[in-house]
């Protein structure tokens, strides 16, 4: 279980119990927390949750893949800090996690 | 025309259909802001789930029921959604606004949305109704074939369509044997073009499918009322354990057709999923849909118009603007690849190859002129997103700098 603060363009906050093994996306969509998409529902196809990582969570929050890499890379408002929501794994180390939502996912 | 009306927050919405756009019209109506009482009519024993991994993920156990469902279950209760499961909407009266159920019961609404979706094509041939024949719709229908698979197994496949396609990948992972039977004589014949169709067959020949096409369905062969084998036109009988139909699907559109809304493959909406009656909307497999980037009407099934569409009628209800328009995207995953289509290849007049399909990473490229349509990309993100961003503002591209995999996609408009 991991308490992961999901903060929307405008600033509104949304704090939320996530479970072990489901991603920092699911989290978000199973809550209805707007600002993330996730049309692809977490194949890592689509690009549609993209969310920015708190610079000090950035070891925790794993890898990129490849793919995930590359999604991004054509993905609009990137920067160094963007993942794909779907791609991170919540576990009892991202206790405390803070992700912001970039202004639009499209 | 009726009166034009302000959004009412408080107004009582009826979605009939519990698919994932029924569930998501829902969700956006209340992550919008409508107060007013929700009801969802769903004709699966089940909440809203995902339907794509049924054929994927889930089917290979790589995935459980919880993470299938669209909200979790208390999600309805604590945001005041009635659930109705296991009935469907069997009769319209738009004078009263109502809508009567399968189990009896008529529900009274201010708007209703139609999420009805389709149901699977069957085969009207012999032996149809045998145990271990099937189609894969729901997740009863996945729950049935995982449990016919497994090694030495022997699936036979009618129809090389994607579903068709993504359930051999997953069963030759559970390590059964799969024999893909298309009446056309490539796989993908409606949906894809050649090029792509070859990769396909190629990549899943090398693992082991076997494919019989330009094939003739005859019959489905039976013992004690279960599938022992599919008897060709050319007389040969394919023993199997069980089938799998995947032929393409039929809109639920009957409903509204009986109630005098216009259907055409479907029911017939505008740019904000509303039907011509101002109070019913539909969304979804069920509907025919303008499609503003190619300027005309098309039946889609995926789950990228599901969203789309519920979030078109949540903004209707609740008075916002609506959703950017958004070009029709695909995907399927199957083995180690991910394919993903952007646009639909209208009017394209030449299709150009990008990359080597021998490494499994290559775009195929529908264009009008030096505009992009459509793009199939396996393995190919770069070529999918920027195709999307190139097919929605009509950006032109040089031709010769596309068809050259060296070059960035982002240096490839003209």
């Amino acid at each position: 279980m991991a308490k992961i603060t999901y903060v929307e363009h405008d600033g509104t906050e949304h704090t939320i119990e996530v479970k072990n093994g489901m991603s920092v996306m699911e989290g978000a969509i199973k809550n209805n927390v707007p600002g993330i998409v996730a049309d692809c529902g977490g194949a890592c196809a689509c690009a549609t949750c993209h969310v920015y990582v708190d610079a000090a969570w950035e070891g925790k929050t794993g890898e990129k893949s490849a793919m995930e890499e590359s999604m991004l890379d054509f993905a609009e408002n990137v920067e160094d800090s963007s993942r794909l929501s779907c791609q991170i794994k919540v576990s009892d180390a991202l206790d405390g996690l803070v992700v912001r939502m970039p202004e639009s996912q499209h | 025309m009726a009166e034009v009306q302000a959004p009412d927050l408080n107004s009582r919405v009826v979605i009939v259909g519990a698919g994932h756009a029924g569930g998501s019209a829902a969700a956006f109506l209340r992550q919008y802001g409508h107060t007013g009482p929700i009801v969802l009519v769903g004709d699966e024993p089940l909440a809203p789930y995902q339907r794509p991994p049924l054929s994927k993920a889930w089917l290979k156990g790589e995935a459980d029921a919880e993470s299938l469902s669209l909200k979790p279950a208390e999600w309805y209760e604590e945001n005041d959604c009635r659930l109705i499961l296991g009935a469907s909407g069997t009769a319209l009266n738009r004078g009263a606004r109502q809508v009567t159920l399968s189990n009896g019961a008529t529900l009274d609404y201010d708007y209703l949305v139609i999420a009805s979706g389709a149901r699977a094509r069957m085969l009207p041939i012999p032996g149809a109704g045998l145990a271990g024949v099937m189609a894969l719709r729901t997740a009863a229908d996945a729950e049935t074939l995982k449990a016919a698979l497994g090694p030495g197994k022997r699936l036979a496949i009618v129809g090389g369509g994607y579903v068709g396609l993504e359930v051999a990948a997953s069963a030759r992972a559970l390590g059964a044997e799969v024999v893909i039977l298309e009446r056309e004589p490539r796989v993908l014949a409606r949906v894809a073009c050649e090029a792509l169709s070859r990769f396909f067959t190629d990549y899943h020949e090398a693992r082991g499918v076997t494919f019989e096409l330009s094939a003739g369905v005859e019959a489905f062969e039976g013992a004690n009322g279960k599938v022992t084998g599919v008897k060709l036109s050319d007389g040969r009988v394919l023993p199997c354990d069980a089938v799998i139909v995947g032929i393409g699907a039929i809109p639920n559109d009957e409903m509204a057709k009986a109630a005098g809304l216009e259907c055409v493959n479907g029911v017939v909406v505008d740019v904000e999923a509303r039907t011509a009656d101002p109070a019913i909307f539909a969304i979804g497999d069920v509907t025919h849909r303008p499609l503003p980037t190619y300027g005309r009407m098309f039946r889609l099934e995926s789950v990228p118009n599901a969203l789309e569409q519920a979030k078109q009628v949540a903004c209707a209800l609740v008075g916002r603007p609506g959703p950017h328009p958004e070009v029709p995207w695909f995907w399927s995953d199957q083995y180690d690849l991910k394919l993903q289509i952007a646009g639909i290849s209208f009017d394209a007049d030449r299709v150009l190859l990008r990359g080597d399909p021998a490494t499994a990473k290559f775009a195929v490229f529908h264009l009008q002129g030096d505009l992009v349509r459509a793009v199939e990309a396996v393995n190919a993100p770069p070529e999918f997103m920027m195709g999307r961003k190139l097919i929605e503002h009509r950006t032109p591209v040089n031709v010769d700098k596309l068809a050259d995999p060296t070059i960035s996609m982002k240096e490839v408009a003209a």
